[in-house]
């Protein structure tokens, strides 16, 4: 079994963070683990994992990485979505091949932490999270949409 | 039609800012062309056989003069004076350096347009009917719900990096003109039995290597929850679809494997969770969306015409549609004439049509998934006038849905992916067929040339479909019959063995003599298949 440590990425590797609390400092363990598992308190999703069995433990959980080992599959977005709209508010980390490119998206997704890979341009990365100014769909960041603004009286 | 507010306008300016932004990154090299490939096809930018292609979105297929002339001022300065009208109602440019993009992206923007999304594996271009908004026979004018899902679906944050590419057609009659059911999602908008109008969802449908008709998910969607249901649809796909292998990737594979059933309750379940989580836009936006595609100012005139110049009477009864107001037609401007690249227009023909646009019909232009133009409203009085300049400008052939109107891919001309050539085939079977006297008595016949399996040119839904297949190093082609992809839509059958370039052609004609033949009153030829079957035409080809 691989040692729970070796699973997450620890506070140091963690580059964009948008919140005030300490960052958790355990690791990570699967999925599966966490459904066995009563006091785990941190928990890491792969791809193919349905973010939905975590629902029942979202209160005692204060990280969830998801990981995004090649940045072209994208079902990590959905899952973060889901733990969001379910009322997840602990820390939402996305790991692995994390990019420029993806940020604004991932935050779009609910995503509160970043530990990508490799570390990215702190330039480029700012100008990416604030990419879209307005947007036009609603998503787990709670931003008014432009439909929104529109109609207001 | 739509109109860009600021915000509109916003994020199409941060998008092309977005764009030279990850052009920058990758000439410095931080960004792989691994990492750079997504992004650059996110923005319509695919590398060709011989150059980059820029692909240009027309939403709905709907546009203004004015645009119509940048699309001509593009074609020139950054290509080489012409452009390719695709079957998914776009525009492509063949011929882009990779240091223009940019550029030709804020040119564009400057006339409310752009590249977004109409490549990579997002939700693409969404699609409508030809005739949106000028058919006597729809419920309502479709284009209001695919600008609300153009909106939506543009930067979704969630289904940027989808399984593989999603598209989206939205029609509002019973006759389906824009191939619905084989998108992968097909939407008709449609009145229930209390007069309530609302949205019935195709999923799963689609052509490339294994065709699929998509099956009835949801009778009745009411409008307010439109873009709910179709974010359930999408997210089911992004969690679920295939991503191990890409040709089993697409929606129809995944609603195939589970069954149309499984995918539906998914879908329902998914669809109630996001009904309390509320993603809804406001209701007031649809109707805000509605009001520019109200009505033109239509004015009452004559409802006949002189048909003593029997090449304007022809021109009138094949590349005219019948309009919701009976003293106005819709016009198709033939993209096909006799011999000629279908789907291509020069920028000086461009540059015509949004003149004619402006002069005759209401300042509106369609791109039609056939790959011809048109014009909406045209007064029925103004049609000789119309015609005259068409005609003159090389745009006037009466060709509308006969054997000579031929969808094509780009085919082994551009495309790296291609097996066979698509363009010359099509050429010279316009040539033949207009040679030998043939077209009218043909009546419709919809003949569609793809030059390999991914089937751009629509080949499985043809009446008479060909594909190019590659066979030991030269180019070969199967001849398949009986698709269509209206409203009675089905799937092509192969006739047998392939054929060479010459062989085709000469089994083209054959085919033809068979239905010639056997063909009963006022049946077309697809008519004549579905009764007599595949034999006499097997028979007839390799007997
Ligand atoms: S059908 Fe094949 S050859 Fe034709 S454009 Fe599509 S990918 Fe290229």
């Amino acid at each position: 079994m691989v040692d729970a440590r070796d699973l997450g990425t620890s506070p140091d590797e963690v580059q964009f963070r948008f919140r005030d609390d300490e960052p958790a400092d355990h690791g990570t363990i699967t999925v599966d683990a966490c459904c066995d598992q009563t006091n785990a308190t941190a928990v890491r999703i792969e791809p193919g994992d349905d973010a939905r069995v975590l629902l029942p433990f979202l209160d005692r959980l204060a990280l969830i990485e998801v990981n995004f080992p090649g940045f072209g599959d994208g079902r990590g977005y959905s899952s973060a979505r889901i733990l969001r709209e379910a009322g997840y508010t602990g820390e939402l980390r996305a790991v692995g091949d994390v990019l420029i490119d993806q940020l604004s998206h991932m935050r779009r997704c609910g995503f509160d932490s970043f530990a990508p890979d490799k570390r990215l341009d702190e330039d480029d990365a700012a100008r990416a999270f604030a990419t879209w100014e307005k947007v036009y769909q609603r998503a787990a960041d709670v931003r008014r949409i432009i439909a929104d603004i529109r109609h207001e009286a | 039609m739509y109109q860009y507010d600021q915000y509109d306008q916003a994020m199409v300016d941060a998008r092309v800012e977005e764009f030279r932004d990850q052009a920058r990154r990758r000439l410095e090299g931080k960004l792989t062309e691994d990492q750079f490939k997504p992004l650059r096809l996110m923005n319509g930018l695919y590398l060709q056989l011989h150059a980059y292609m820029l692909r240009v979105a027309i939403p709905y297929g709907t546009l203004n003069a004015r645009q119509m002339e940048a699309l001509a001022d593009i074609a020139d300065k950054y290509d080489r004076g012409y452009g390719h009208f695709t079957t998914r109602q776009n525009i492509q440019y063949n011929w882009i350096k990779l240091d223009d993009a940019a550029d030709a992206l804020a040119d564009l923007a400057k006339v409310e347009m752009h590249a977004i999304q109409t490549s990579g594996n997002c939700i693409r271009n969404i699609s409508s009917d030809h005739f949106a908004g000028a058919a006597h026979d729809e419920v309502a004018d479709p284009r209001p719900y695919a600008e609300l899902l153009r909106q939506w679906s543009s930067f979704h944050p969630e289904f940027t990096y989808l399984p593989r590419k999603f598209k989206i057609a939205v029609i509002a009659a019973e006759k389906d003109r824009a191939a619905m059911r084989l998108h992968d999602i097909g939407i008709r908008i449609l009145k229930n039995d209390a007069g309530e109008i609302g949205a019935q969802f195709y999923a799963g449908g689609g052509m490339g290597r294994t065709p699929m008709i998509a099956p009835l998910i949801r009778d009745f969607v009411p409008l307010d929850q439109l873009i709910t249901y179709a974010e359930a649809c999408l997210r089911v796909y992004n969690r679920y679809g295939r991503r191990d292998n890409k040709y089993k990737a697409r929606i129809k594979i995944l609603v195939h494997e589970l069954g149309a059933a499984e995918y539906t309750r998914q879908v329902e379940e998914e669809f109630a969770h996001m009904l309390s989580a509320g993603v809804e836009p406001p209701r007031e936006e649809l109707a805000r969306i509605a009001a520019y595609f109200n009505d033109p100012a239509f004015v009452d005139g004559p409802k006949t015409i002189d048909r003593s110049d029997p090449d304007f009477a022809l021109w009138v009864d094949r590349n005219t549609h019948r309009h919701k107001h009976d003293a106005y037609v819709s016009a198709v401007i033939s993209l096909k004439p006799v011999g000629g690249i279908p789907g291509d227009a020069t920028s000086d023909q461009m540059r015509l049509v949004a003149k004619l646009a402006r002069d005759y019909s209401f300042d509106e232009l369609r791109v039609m998934h056939t790959q011809n133009l048109l014009l909406p409203h045209v007064r029925i009085a103004d049609l000789p006038a119309l015609w005259a300049a068409l005609d003159a400008a090389g745009l006037g052939s009466p060709n509308m849905d006969t054997i000579e109107d031929i969808i094509a891919c780009p085919g082994l001309d551009y495309c790296s992916l291609a097996n066979a050539r698509s363009i010359p085939l099509a050429q010279r079977i316009t040539e033949r067929f207009a040679a030998n006297g043939r077209t009218g008595e043909l009546g419709e016949l919809k003949l569609k040339i793809s030059g390999c399996i991914n089937a751009c040119g629509h080949h499985h839904a043809g009446h008479i479909g060909i594909l190019g297949v590659d066979k030991k190093g030269t180019e070969n082609y199967q001849l398949s019959l009986g698709g269509s992809e209206a409203e009675d839509v089905s799937l092509a059958k192969i006739t047998g063995p392939g054929f060479d370039e010459d062989g085709v052609i000469a089994a083209v004609e054959t085919v033809t003599d068979v239905y010639l033949g056997a063909r009963q009153d006022g049946e077309r030829f697809l008519d004549t298949y579905r009764r007599i079957g595949m034999e006499p035409f097997k028979e007839a080809l390799y007997g």
